[in-house]
């Protein structure tokens, strides 16, 4: 029948990936360009970006993740989503299996409740458990509840069951701005409340939990982690804060646009001035980029273009990314430098090129010089003995006028 | 036109000659150098300084100083000074090398030089490119140059039959001979317009084309004076000092136009100040303008003029402030940014003066061959 040929066997359909890109008008080339750079932003080799492609786009890889807010601004899942530029990253979201989260799930209360639940049941030991948002450790933790439990409560429950933790932004990595003094609830990251509580996986073995600082975390720090575990199916490298080191690895003034500046000590010292107009160094003003480990200047921040980062748009970095840096100094107090001379990979700010007087180019050109005066003062010499001359032939030519 | 033009005659092979060819072979050297080892391995031209001594002496300053032919021609044909007719072959030999060699020496500097041929692809034309006038304006002279040259040589072959024919069409190559100069004299000094800040603002400005051609015009009289000079005595030749003192009386006056406007645009605007700021330029602004100055006070005195000495220095005053003021503008003022610098290379500076020295033997080649040099009248007894 020819009707049955032109239609695609039903059991062939289903929510592919490519259809997703149709749907949201992502070209196929677009995507390819988006794995490229999500490898390269995972630090894994350029050829990886098949192994990497091939796992976008197995729809049955998705893995199970819980998402729980504790006490946060849900900014990181905002910026994660960022509903006025929706693009790949968003795809990303279809390509985990969000069972359980309560800024994103359509259900509420119990039934959100219940949802939980059963995602619990059913992949014990498999999911990640995502946290944002800081444990309040004073008081039980009364200060955040969710479905009347504390966020001590919550993790007891799910956390031994979880294969790995990712604590995404400030918050969740070591307390965020709730943590800044007076701290009234004594609020601590996820990898510290685990220890104080006592969590541990459901087989005795420490849950590792992968930190995401920053404020809001970058979301494609969060989306190369996740590729990363699907392509790999291991977690990254991870420094000794727990940061993937892919991301986390260098100083944000190593990479920094503006280092040039610095190492030539040409300073901003107040905002608007002509330093600061000009582009140069924001150390004077307080950036805690010499301080803060993270890949800000490589990938920038908010996805709205072209050297859009704080130090990009000249502001000093807060350092949201550091632990006891951002909301725990001052934002304009000046931050200690880590490494004060540049790699030796850097390009200077004027590179010098050869091509300088050399002794045998001045020696020739000494040569030519004087080789032509010699020829000038010969040629004025014999001019003037005919001067002279014609002087003396006119004078005796009158002579003999005179005489006639 | 009832000179008439006779071979010097005389030995060719003078020690001097074989001092040139000697030059000149070195300069083979280098130039064989740099087709086999490329540019890098025989100057210092750079991406900061792609336009070094080559661009500077032998193109830039080597065609004004060969614009002595223009400069008769246009003494000759355009304000009808039928007197200087006899001077106009050996000023014409000296365009023809000089601008011959200019073009010589665009094949060793530009880079990709068997790529050149495209500028003369109309379909490739850019018609807004200054480059591209100078190109094709240069080449075309060169043509026009030889044509206006070949009487001589013709008269040499005793090729009477073309030589005829010939009369009948130079009318045509003279006009384009005096159009053509005019054209790209100009546009010379048009080429620093586009390179902007990187020149100083005492020689950067939007009449560089009109100062270029002004020098130019009064280069290539000083030129032809000092030629004659030097060739008088060397070649042991009559002097021509009447002559000559009445080409150098044009000069002044080109070169007070010349400092007017360039003064004047400087005051008018506002890049005078420059002169106050530290750094070598307000000194080599000063030797140019001491160099013109000289030339001027020298040839605007009648008795000083006549005398063949201070002619010979005033001419070549001229002619080095001509030199200096291209070689600042586009060398030496010249500055691209910071980290960057020049200075020729020794095969770079052996190169150019190789090719003056296959000039000088052109000259003493066809000067002691051809008839290029009017006899003189038998003087009155």
């Amino acid at each position: 029948m020819k009707d049955v040929d032109t239609f695609p066997n039903e059991t062939a359909m289903g929510p592919y990936l490519a259809d997703q890109l149709d749907i949201r008008g992502i070209s196929r080339r677009g995507f390819l360009k988006f794995t490229l750079g999500i490898t390269a932003a995972m630090g894994l080799p350029f050829g990886m970006s098949g192994q990497v492609l091939a796992a976008l786009e197995q729809s049955q890889a998705r893995p199970t993740v819980i998402w729980l807010h504790f006490q946060e601004c849900t900014g990181c899942t905002e910026s994660l989503l960022r509903a006025t530029h929706p693009a790949v990253e968003t795809l990303i979201l279809d390509l985990i299996s969000l069972d359980y989260s309560e800024t994103l799930m359509a259900a509420a209360g119990h039934q959100a409740e219940q949802a939980l639940h059963e995602s619990l049941e059913k992949n014990k030991g498999q999911f990640i458990l995502v946290v944002e948002g800081s444990v309040p450790m004073r008081d039980g933790g009364i200060y955040c509840k969710i479905g009347r439990k504390t966020p001590q409560q919550l993790l007891h429950e799910i956390a031994p069951h979880a294969a790995a933790a990712v604590a995404i932004g400030s918050c969740a990595s070591w307390g965020g701005v709730q943590s800044a003094a007076p701290n009234p609830t004594e609020a601590v990251g996820l990898q510290e409340a685990l220890t104080r509580e006592g969590i541990v996986k459901a087989d005795g073995t420490a849950l590792p939990v992968i930190n995401l600082p920053g404020c809001p975390a970058s979301p494609y720090n969060l989306l190369s982690t996740v590729l990363y575990y699907l392509t790999l199916k291991k977690l990254p490298e991870v420094d000794a804060k727990g940061r993937p080191t892919f991301a986390y690895g260098r100083l944000i003034h190593d990479n920094c646009e503006r280092r040039p500046h610095f190492d030539a000590a040409r300073f901003a010292e107040q905002f608007g001035d002509e330093g600061h107009r000009q582009g140069w160094c924001l150390y004077k003003l307080g950036c805690k980029g010499p301080e803060t480990y993270a890949n800000c200047p490589a990938i920038e921040f908010g996805d709205v273009g072209a050297n859009t980062w704080p130090v990009g748009i000249g502001h000093p970095c807060f350092g949201c990314a550091e632990q006891g840096v951002g909301f725990h100094k001052a934002l304009h107090e000046q931050s200690d430098v880590e490494s004060v001379t540049p790699s030796s990979l850097f390009p200077e700010i004027f590179t010098e090129h050869a091509g300088g007087v050399t002794v045998g180019a001045a020696a020739v050109a000494g040569a030519i010089g004087g080789g032509a005066v010699v020829y000038a003062v010969g040629a004025h010499k014999q001019l003037k003995q005919l001067e002279a001359e014609t002087a003396t032939s006119a004078a005796s030519k009158t002579e003999e006028e005179v005489n006639q | 036109m009832t000179e008439v033009y006779r071979p010097v005659g005389g030995r060719l092979l003078t020690r001097q000659f074989y001092f040139m060819g000697f030059l000149a072979l070195i300069a083979g050297y280098f130039i064989i150098r740099r087709f086999i080892f490329g540019i890098g391995d025989v100057s210092h031209l750079s991406d900061g300084y792609p336009w070094g001594m080559w661009i500077t002496y032998d193109v830039v300053t080597g065609t004004a100083i060969a614009c002595g032919g223009y400069a008769m021609a246009l003494l000759v044909y355009v304000f009808n000074r039928g007197q200087f007719h006899p001077i106009i072959r050996v000023a014409l030999l000296t365009s023809v090398f000089g601008y011959t060699l200019a073009g010589i020496s665009i094949v060793i500097d530009v880079g990709r030089y068997w790529q050149l041929y495209n500028v003369f692809l109309p379909q490739y034309a850019n018609l807004n490119s200054v480059m591209l006038e100078v190109a094709l304006c240069v080449t075309l002279y060169t043509l026009v140059l030889w044509i206006e040259f070949s009487p001589a040589i013709l008269e040499a072959m005793k090729a009477n039959r073309l030589l005829r024919q010939l009369r009948h069409v130079l009318f045509f190559f003279i006009g384009l001979g005096i159009l053509l100069p005019t054209m790209h004299q100009s546009s010379l000094g048009s080429l620093l317009i586009i390179a902007g800040y990187k020149v100083h603002p005492l020689w950067l400005t939007n009449i560089i084309p009109l100062l270029f051609l002004i020098t130019a015009i009064a280069m290539g009289y000083g030129m032809v004076v000092f030629e004659s000079l030097y060739a008088s005595v060397n070649l042991k030749r009559e002097l021509e000092t009447d002559m000559l003192s009445r080409i150098g009386a044009v000069i002044p006056w080109l070169l007070i136009l010349y400092l007017v406007l360039r003064i004047g645009d400087l005051a008018m605007t506002g890049n005078l100040v420059a002169l106050t700021r530290p750094g070598p330029e307000p000194f080599l602004f000063a030797a140019e303008m001491a160099l013109f100055l000289f030339a001027i006070v020298t040839l605007l005195n009648r008795k000083l003029r006549e005398r063949p000495t201070v002619l010979f220095w005033s001419a070549l005053a001229v002619v080095l402030a001509g030199a200096l003021y291209r070689f600042d503008a586009f060398m030496i003022a010249y500055n691209p940014g910071a980290g960057w610098h020049y200075f020729p290379g020794v095969g770079e500076m052996l190169i150019t003066l190789g090719i003056v020295a296959i000039e000088v033997m052109a000259y003493l080649f066809f000067v002691k061959k051809t008839p290029i040099l009017a006899m003189h009248r038998p003087h009155p007894a």
